[in-house]
């Protein structure tokens, strides 16, 4: 967002903020004790807008909860906007002195009107306008969100017309106000700041710049490829091509965790060698020409994670890896050794600190001030920096701290990719339960009392329809192929709509019926949106 | 180009001064007089009242003296007044601690509340006076209840400090699973009409067990290992890191005893946590432990 790929606003500020939209997230279940911090903020009289096509366990707690219709994001954002602008309570002033293409987003979202954005979401107009007025009259206001936002072939558009929204208010840049992605993985913000990105430097400097280049080629002692990679959607188009011949995948499971994963472990199992380096023997270890055993990062290895709000934190071994499992950075230096190069057996400190003299941001984050002060939150460029809770308070510098003032998006409503059909006439998303994890190879080892397993969550209606009970195994379809699992009836979805989990693919392999269509921006697939036909089992 | 609202951090600082004990003490507005007790270097005992929890004010044994104030008044709540003449040490604030943890210890087993029973000797209190026949006069006892895998609840350990409802409740988790009910000697911490905890609405976050003094509700791998006489606290190592499920950044610290993780607790003093987990945090470490543990995945 605005030139920094972090969410804006640290915790403790969601406890200060009037006025939440959660949009496209169901916190409370997949990041709950973040949700202890919004809870506070409820119990101090915020007002909580949800909006979500399936009535989650977090739109409980809102206000008011705005049902769209799966993937209208994009209309419902522009018909804010508009009802924003229509009513008069934009941000003149901080529009005027910070931002760019006011007139053009004004005239691009002006056929957004509430009835129009009410066809197309389902959300009855006055809730529009209830929450388009709340959140431009707040003192302080964010807007949260995760996959729900993301998961789409326009992920990166649902992101751009939300950022619309803080432009035309002033909801970002100071204390309480901003904008809230927040991150599914304990370091998936440290992966991105340290460069694990295919055009990106750590601490996302740019890797088409020659002068950012230049200062880690001289502290690494070789040039570098100046042309930015692939990310991880583009090489699985790459392997299909045959342009790809050979994978090196760390800590990622994409044999289950792929939209169309059959589809993927067809291409993976195509390479002339594919190496896995994990802590399990996961669905794609079992594809691969050499397995390296790893410890865990967060009890068996000393390092650092960064988390939602910026904050960098100490991780540090607890009990010994097992067997022969080595540290991800001793298996990667001994690697480097075979091909050539020593580089030492450095520490986990040692590269932290090589890697604070090369990213700016981290400069002032010394293992021992990230012990002492809980973690710091970047940037943090000097020792007697404190760390910053929220990003972008140079949108209300008087020279904008130099830089070129934040420009609005225009963006459109493209529902989802898949059309439904009378073939496959049910919408089905996915996401996470309370209790379980992504693919489930950590999350599946304990057991617990709340574990209902991988089942089909459909409308009360939708199953009588379908002459389906509680608890019945069905048969699920989409144009990709099919599976068998149980059904929930669940008064809390919308008819039309299914919603499952993905933690369980030893049981139901759900990723072989999701749709694989991709955002062209970020590379996501649109995990939230299949079109699925659900069939009684023909007994006999 | 001005902002809307100041960043915060700027809590206003204006300070309070009063006398504990006869020392001076100066503390900003809103301090309590047990955090005033604090700064001065005076120990209070505590049961009901933690860091991260509303003060309820139902035990009764940080009481103090206050100049003026007809009865003895509950430390962890009661806010610094200017020109305060606060005194925790008289007789009458010694007797009524005494007291209050004789009765608490007559009643119920404190056995495993380690920080209580420094306070006991400190106190001299003797709960043994209230014995009936050389036995205990045990208001409370009953079976632990062991209803799953992760959690065990016995209540002849629990002394009502409702810590436990208010990390349940409005303080953290907002599920409302446990509430306590029944009056007098009945008086319990229940589930809604006393179903099991599987059957309750609980969502085995763990942070009643986090904030329990007494082990009344305990990890079920402690008990076990307590069960086993091989509990050994001593002997554990203490770790912090940061959990691996989501990207909230939850700190853990990982109890270690014979490189087995045994429990997992979070400082109270994080700004992330304030000490609560939920259910991945707090339980789905089992696929580090060795590989002869139960397990659904292989270690290579």
């Amino acid at each position: 967002m605005f030139g920094a790929g972090g969410g804006t606003s640290s915790y403790q500020e969601i406890e200060e903020a009037d006025v939440v939209l959660l949009w496209g997230s169901n916190a409370r279940e997949a990041h709950p004790i973040y949700f202890h911090h919004v809870l506070k903020g409820l119990d101090q009289g915020a007002t909580m807008y949800a909006v979500d096509p399936r009535r989650s366990s977090s739109a409980k707690f809102a206000d008011v909860w705005l049902g769209l219709n799966l993937g209208t994001d994009v209309a419902l954002a522009n018909g804010v906007g508009r009802e924003i602008i229509a009513a008069g309570l934009q941000n003149q002033a901080f529009i005027d002195h910070a931002t760019a293409g006011f007139e053009a987003y004004r005239d691009h979202v002006e056929p957004f009107t509430l009835d129009y954005v009410e066809q197309v979401t389902g959300v009855p107009a006055a809730a529009i306008a209830e929450m388009a007025h709340a959140y431009a009259t707040a003192d302080k206001a964010q807007i949260l969100w995760t996959l729900g936002i993301t998961e789409h072939h326009n992920g990166v558009d649902n992101v751009k017309s939300l950022c619309n929204l803080s432009l035309l208010t002033g909801h970002v840049g100071r204390w309480g106000s901003g904008l809230v992605p927040l991150r599914g993985q304990n370091n998936v913000q440290g992966g991105g700041d340290m460069g694990a990105l295919p055009n990106k430097l750590p601490g996302f400097q740019d890797l088409t710049n020659p002068d950012h280049r230049a200062k880690f080629e001289a502290v690494y002692g070789t040039p570098l490829n100046p042309e930015p990679g692939l990310h991880l959607t583009l090489m699985f188009e790459a392997m299909e091509q045959g342009t790809i011949r050979g994978a090196y995948c760390i800590g990622e499971n994409p044999a289950d965790s792929e939209a169309d994963s059959a589809h993927a472990r067809k291409l993976l199992s195509g390479l002339d060698i594919l190496v896995v380096q994990d802590i399990f023997l996961t669905r794609t270890a079992e594809l691969a020409d050499v397995v390296l055993p790893s410890s865990v990062g967060w009890a068996e290895c000393d390092g650092t994670v960064t988390s939602s709000e910026r904050r960098v934190q100490r991780v540090r071994a607890a009990v010994p890896p097992p067997g022969e499992c080595r540290h991800d950075h001793e298996i990667i230096g001994e690697l480097a050794r075979r091909l050539g190069v020593d580089w030492g057996d450095p520490t986990p400190e040692e590269l932290w600190d090589e890697l604070r003299s090369l990213s700016p941001m981290h400069a002032g984050m010394s293992y021992q001030r990230l012990a002492d002060e809980g973690g710091l939150q970047w940037p943090c460029p000097e020792m007697d920096h404190p760390g910053s809770p929220f990003l972008h308070g140079w949108l209300w510098e008087d020279d904008l701290g130099g830089r070129p003032p934040a420009p609005f998006s225009l963006t459109d409503h493209a529902g989802p990719k898949e059309e439904l059909s009378a073939e496959f006439p049910l919408r089905l998303t996915t996401g996470r339960a309370l209790d379980s994890y992504n693919t489930g190879v950590q999350s599946g080892g304990y057991d617990n009392p709340i574990r209902y397993g991988d089942a089909l969550d459909l409308n009360p209606d939708d199953a009588a329809a379908l002459g389906i009970v509680d608890g019945e195994t069905v048969r699920v379809s989409s144009p990709r192929g099919a599976v068998e699992m149980a059904i929930r009836v669940q008064p809390d979805i919308p008819a039309g709509l299914a919603f499952t989990t993905f933690h369980f693919p030893e049981l139901v392999d759900i990723n072989t019926i999701t749709n694989d269509e991709w955002d062209r921006e970020s590379g996501t697939a649109e995990f939230k949106a299949a079109a699925i036909r659900v069939e009684k089992l023909r007994h006999g | 180009m001005t902002l809307p609202t100041n960043p915060s951090g700027a809590a206003s600082e204006v300070n309070v001064n009063l006398t504990v004990n006869g020392q001076s003490v100066s503390v900003p507005a809103g301090t309590t007089i047990h955090r005033a007790c604090e700064r001065a270097g005076i120990d209070t005992p505590t049961l009901c009242w933690a860091e991260n929890l509303t003060p309820v004010n139902v035990c009764r044994v940080c009481v103090v003296e206050v100049e003026g104030n007809r009865t003895l008044v509950p430390s962890c709540a009661r806010a610094v007044e200017e020109g305060m003449v606060v005194n925790t040490d008289s007789e009458r604030v010694r007797h009524s601690r005494r007291m209050v943890l004789e009765f608490l210890a007559s009643g119920v087993d404190l056995d495993q509340a380690e920080g209580l029973r420094r306070w006991l000797d400190e106190y001299e209190a003797d709960p043994g006076r209230y014995d009936q026949d050389g036995l205990p006069a045990r208001t409370v006892y009953e079976e632990p209840k062991v209803q799953d895998n992760l959690y065990i609840r016995d209540y002849s350990r629990c002394v009502l400090c409702y810590k436990c409802v208010e990390a349940c409740g409005d303080d953290a988790q907002h599920t409302y699973a446990i509430a306590v009910s029944g009056r007098g000697f009945d008086a319990r911490i229940s589930t809604e009409f006393d179903v099991t905890l599987p059957d309750s609405a609980c969502v085995y976050c763990g942070n009643c067990i986090g904030v329990c003094p007494t082990g009344a509700i305990q990890f079920k791998t402690e008990f076990d290992l307590r069960q086993a006489s091989d509990w050994r606290p001593d002997e554990q190592t203490v770790t912090q890191t940061v959990c691996s499920y989501c990207g909230v950044g939850c700190n853990l610290e990982l109890h270690v005893q014979d490189e087995r993780i045994v429990k997992v607790t979070s400082p109270a003093d994080h700004s992330v946590t304030h000490g609560h987990l939920c259910i991945k945090g707090r339980f789905g470490w089992q696929y580090v432990q060795p590989v002869d543990a139960p397990t659904r995945q292989r270690r290579p």
